[in-house]
């Protein structure tokens, strides 16, 4: 067989209908999923703007209290991808979140250590609690839940041993970054939180679609049998994997402290939940091998919009809020099976 | 005899019961007959555990086939709401007509919840995390729902048997257990059901291929784990004689598929045991008994739980123990059962050779 030559495969590739061909495959393939997230949470827009009209419900900072209220959630959400992507899972995202919160508060609070400093640690304990969970999962074989399920026992453990009760922040520092307003055009603003989430996602998209280690993911989630033929790093993937998803949580957890200003022994319980019903309303399998953390983005947002529509509503109780999550939960999976991603595994 | 599959759950058991002997001394292990019922510490494990062990029984066989069920606390949730509502809307709530109508409903609609999780997962084909993962959301709103968020607290002596009386001196919540799992165990190894169950998780292609409907297995077990989930809500809600819609049965899930695992069922599916989860089940029980009576102080309880569920995994993975207790490596080929992957042995394509 002749190898095509360079200038060859770019000559075909240069014509229009290649193209549009391309353009078409866009659509149709694994975008699709994404595609539909976002179709609908703009659905859902306009139909609060139309329904709460004079509420200001289109307002530009309504929308954006959605990333300022969401942000830890957006970080949870990018580490679980990760995680997702190849196939696995996390459960213990909540409880090292409200272990960050309770270790911060009290090394901050009680023990006096320098804000910077505890912070730094605490993003170290979180990315080397991941690490440590990776590290099990790959080198003893044993599943990701059943690991992932002890680290959640663990850490909410830590966090009642560490104080029963909750510890409130009373460190400058801290307290001042949560103030603080980062000014938009048009009389709008932004919180830290909301702009270091917005932060994580770039640096995630940029990992994931412009790194070797992104596409050694992927190809992690699409076949581990086949990473291993091909020669790829497995261990230190599955280990990065999970340790990025540590270092995230450890974030979202600092993030929740900015936000809620105390640490508590039941902070993020159940959070690992909503990172991963966003993380599937995103678009992506819990198969792995395929999605986008953008997707995991509109995932939360579209869970926070939930939210501010039942506020918006007034009348209606809390848990109705639970009973929409679990609707919109399956509407969004019943529109990405019915125009998806084809999927070439059996389904679980 | 290291190689039974038991063999580790039943030391584990053990280690726990010689614990609970060193702290309390024989008291532990000692049952006297008062009024006619069975008292001691070890009848109020099987008290306890009885929830739990129904709850872990349904799935099991929803593991067997590669699913999950992560819905059942919401179920246990709603099945205890309703029951309590209609037996506290009742004029005499100590009227046996009026239990029986509300165990009926709860069940029904422990059913009806069981069938909608068959219905996504074999159906429409949808992943059973996320389709038991929707209803564990919705359904604890529903709960509440019912409840209007409340705690609904009862007065009712007949209902507080369900998980208080006894039955010829045992606890009436041990022999419902006992008999559930006593009729499970009939069903699934007299007839081919365990087998059906066990080939379409262990090998859905080659079932297929064979003939095994295997959506209608499939949502069968869901229904069944609706039912055991619809059980233990009513035993866990007769144990206080309430209905908590928002704690009732949080983290039973977790509790059940760690006792599966225990047990020696694989998450992959395929070969499950019935007796390893009930062995799972009663593990998980006594350890939080032996925290509190050997004096651990409540906020270390979970800590403490944690340590010995990851001792538990690591000790029955091969991979660690190879790892860890590692023989000296003969020169021979390794023993087969170490080298089997558990990957879906696709079948083969084979040629016909033309004449």
């Amino acid at each position: 067989m002749t190898e095509l030559r360079q200038e060859e495969i770019e000559a075909v590739l240069e014509r229009p209908e290649e193209r549009r061909r391309t353009a078409m495959s866009a659509l149709r393939g694994k975008r699709l999923p994404v595609l539909i997230t976002a179709s609908l949470f703009v659905a859902m827009i306009v139909a609060g703007s139309f329904r709460y009209q004079y509420d200001n419900f289109l307002s530009g900072q309504v929308l954006l209290n959605l990333l300022i209220d969401n942000g830890y959630l957006v970080v949870a959400a990018v580490g679980a991808t990760f995680v997702i992507l190849t196939g696995g899972i996390d459960l213990s995202i909540g409880s090292i979140i409200g272990f960050t919160t309770m270790l911060t508060a009290w090394l901050v609070s009680k023990e006096h250590w320098p804000a910077l400093l505890v912070i730094v640690l605490a993003l170290a304990v979180g990315a080397a609690a991941g690490a440590l969970m990776g590290a099990v999962i790959h080198y003893f074989e044993i599943q990701p839940f059943i690991v992932t399920l002890a680290g959640l026992f663990l850490f909410r453990g830590l966090c009642l041993v560490i104080n029963k009760e909750s510890i409130s922040v009373n460190d400058r520092i801290l307290t001042d970054m949560a103030e603080v307003q980062i000014p938009l055009p048009g009389g709008t603003h932004l919180s830290i939180g909301a702009v270091s989430a917005i932060v994580v996602l770039l640096i995630a998209m940029y990992v994931l679609h412009l790194t070797r280690f992104g596409r050694q993911v992927y190809a992690l989630g699409g076949g581990e049998q086949s990473s291993l033929l091909m020669g790829l790093p497995v261990a230190r993937t599955k280990i990065g994997v999970y340790t990025i998803s540590g270092f995230c949580s450890a974030l979202a957890g600092l993030l929740f402290l900015f936000y809620t200003q105390a640490g508590d022994p039941l902070h993020g319980l159940g959070l690992e939940l909503d990172a991963i019903a966003a993380v599937v309303i995103g678009g992506t399998l819990l198969s792995g091998g395929t999605g986008y953390v953008l997707g995991s983005l509109l995932g939360v947002l579209v869970l926070g919009l939930v939210r501010t529509i039942i506020s918006f509503e007034g009348t209606l109780s809390p848990w109705w809020a639970r009973i929409f999550v679990g609707v919109l939960l399956l509407v969004f999976i019943l529109l990405q099976r019915l125009f998806g991603a084809r999927v070439s595994k059996e389904p679980a | 005899m290291t190689k039974n599959r038991f063999f580790w759950p039943v030391l584990v058991l053990l280690g726990l019961v010689a614990l609970n002997l060193a702290k309390n001394g024989f008291s532990f292990l000692t049952i006297h007959l008062t009024h006619g019922h069975l008292y001691g510490p070890l009848v109020s494990i099987a008290i306890y555990a009885a929830p739990l062990v129904l709850v872990s029984l349904g799935m099991t066989v929803v593991i067997a086939t590669g699913g999950i069920d992560l819905s059942v606390g919401a179920v246990v949730a709603v099945a205890g709401a309703l029951a309590c509502l209609h037996v506290s809307v009742q004029h005499d709530e100590n009227s046996v007509a009026g239990t029986l109508v509300a165990v009926a409903m709860a069940l029904g609609a422990a059913l009806v919840l069981g069938r909608w999780n068959g219905f996504l997962v074999s159906r429409v084909g949808i992943q059973p995390i996320v389709a038991t993962l929707i209803l564990m959301v919705a359904g604890r709103g529903v709960a509440q729902l019912i409840t209007n968020g409340q705690t609904i607290t009862l007065n009712s002596r007949t209902y507080s048997f369900i998980d208080g009386g006894f039955l010829l001196g045992v606890p009436f919540s041990v022999l419902i257990a006992a008999a559930v799992v006593g009729l499970t165990a009939l069903l699934i190894r007299r007839t081919a059901l365990g087998l059906l169950i066990e080939s379409v998780g262990g090998n859905p292609v080659a079932s297929r291929l064979v003939g095994i409907n295997a959506r209608r297995i499939k949502w069968m077990v869901y229904t069944f784990s609706g039912l055991c989930a619809g059980i233990a809500g009513l035993m866990i809600s007769s144990q206080v004689t309430a209905a908590d819609s928002n704690n009732a049965g949080m983290f039973i899930e977790l509790d059940a598929i760690l006792a599966v695992v225990i047990g020696g069922t694989s998450l992959m599916g395929g070969r499950f045991s019935l007796g390893g989860t009930v062995l799972g089940a009663v593990i998980i029980q006594t350890l939080t008994t032996t925290i509190y009576s050997i004096g651990v102080p409540t906020q270390s309880t979970m800590v403490f739980k944690a340590v010995v569920v990851i001792i538990v995994c690591l000790i029955q993975s091969p991979a660690f123990r190879a790892k860890v207790f590692r023989r000296r490596r003969t020169l021979g080929p390794p023993p087969p059962g170490q080298l089997a992957q558990p990957a879906p042995v696709q079948p083969a394509a084979v040629e016909v050779p033309q004449p």
